[in-house]
């Protein structure tokens, strides 16, 4: 029975590849996205710390890596994600306790979340820069 | 039917989901979270702080106890929370046989990256 659709190719949902991206979709994956940039960060962080503890010459030349464009804007993007994850991890704990469900309040946290980890991410650069003079 | 414990059945039961884990990765996922923020934050903190610093000053803030002791509760943290996350992602996306072995890497990965870091942290503290 049904030999017509048997050759036709069912619709696959989620159909994300035509689908709008929504301020929701966009922020779920990128809580994702930027658990994965912080997992690499981790690792460059013990990196860094075992140059650290190797002495005064691999620590100066592990700095050199980060004083250079390249490692500045690995930089920039290693704080950015570890601010998009936080806010993000944060705007999903309040959801765990049964806070912010209605759909205002899940665009307002949203919206929060994205300010936030930018203005975090340029007022640690900006107070970096500040201590570093 | 004898019974081989002493437990009740439902006591053996509870709490237990269709993978046999229930709650618990989740549970901890949140857990390490919450445990991060106040480590994740002071670290910054203090990058910030020690943005101009030599290394002899930053040398001798790091062999602080209570600098020694925060590196140490952001690395166990850090990677729990990194582990239980990768795993989630591979658990979604890798559904081949190479599944089992992927997590494997990446969990002994975690536990190999995290003993470096704190064995780093220790070797600064305690040295000389």
């Amino acid at each position: 029975m049904c030999g017509s659709t048997v050759e036709r190719e069912r619709p696959k949902s989620p159909n994300i590849q035509i689908y709008r991206p929504q301020l929701t979709s966009v922020l779920s994956i990128a809580n994702r996205i930027s658990g994965v940039i912080t997992s690499f960060v981790a690792v460059g962080l013990v990196l860094w710390l075992l140059a650290v503890a190797a002495g005064p010459q691999t620590y100066a030349a592990a700095q050199g890596v980060l004083a250079s464009p390249l490692g500045q804007i690995g930089l920039v993007i290693a704080i950015f994600a570890f601010f998009l994850h936080l806010c993000g991890g944060i705007r999903h704990l309040a959801w765990d306790a049964v806070y912010g469900f209605d759909l205002a309040a899940i665009y307002a946290s949203g919206w929060a979340v994205v300010a936030g980890s930018i203005a975090l991410t340029v007022a640690t650069w900006i107070a970096a820069l500040f201590m570093a003079r | 039917m004898a019974r081989k414990s002493m437990r009740s059945p439902l006591a053996q039961a509870s709490g237990l989901g269709s993978a046999k884990e229930g709650v618990e990765h989740w549970w901890r996922e949140r857990l390490t979270a919450v445990a991060l923020i106040p480590p994740a934050l002071w670290f910054i903190a203090s990058m910030i702080a020690h943005a101009g610093s030599d290394y002899v000053v930053f040398i001798a803030w790091l062999r602080m106890p209570s600098s020694t002791l925060m590196m140490v509760l952001l690395l166990v943290a850090l990677f729990y929370h990194m582990a239980l996350g990768l795993q989630v992602i591979i658990e979604d996306y890798v559904h081949s046989s190479v599944k089992l072995l992927a997590l494997i890497i990446m969990r002994l990965s975690c536990f190999t990256v995290a003993a470096a870091g704190v064995l780093a942290i220790l070797r600064v503290a305690l040295s000389g």
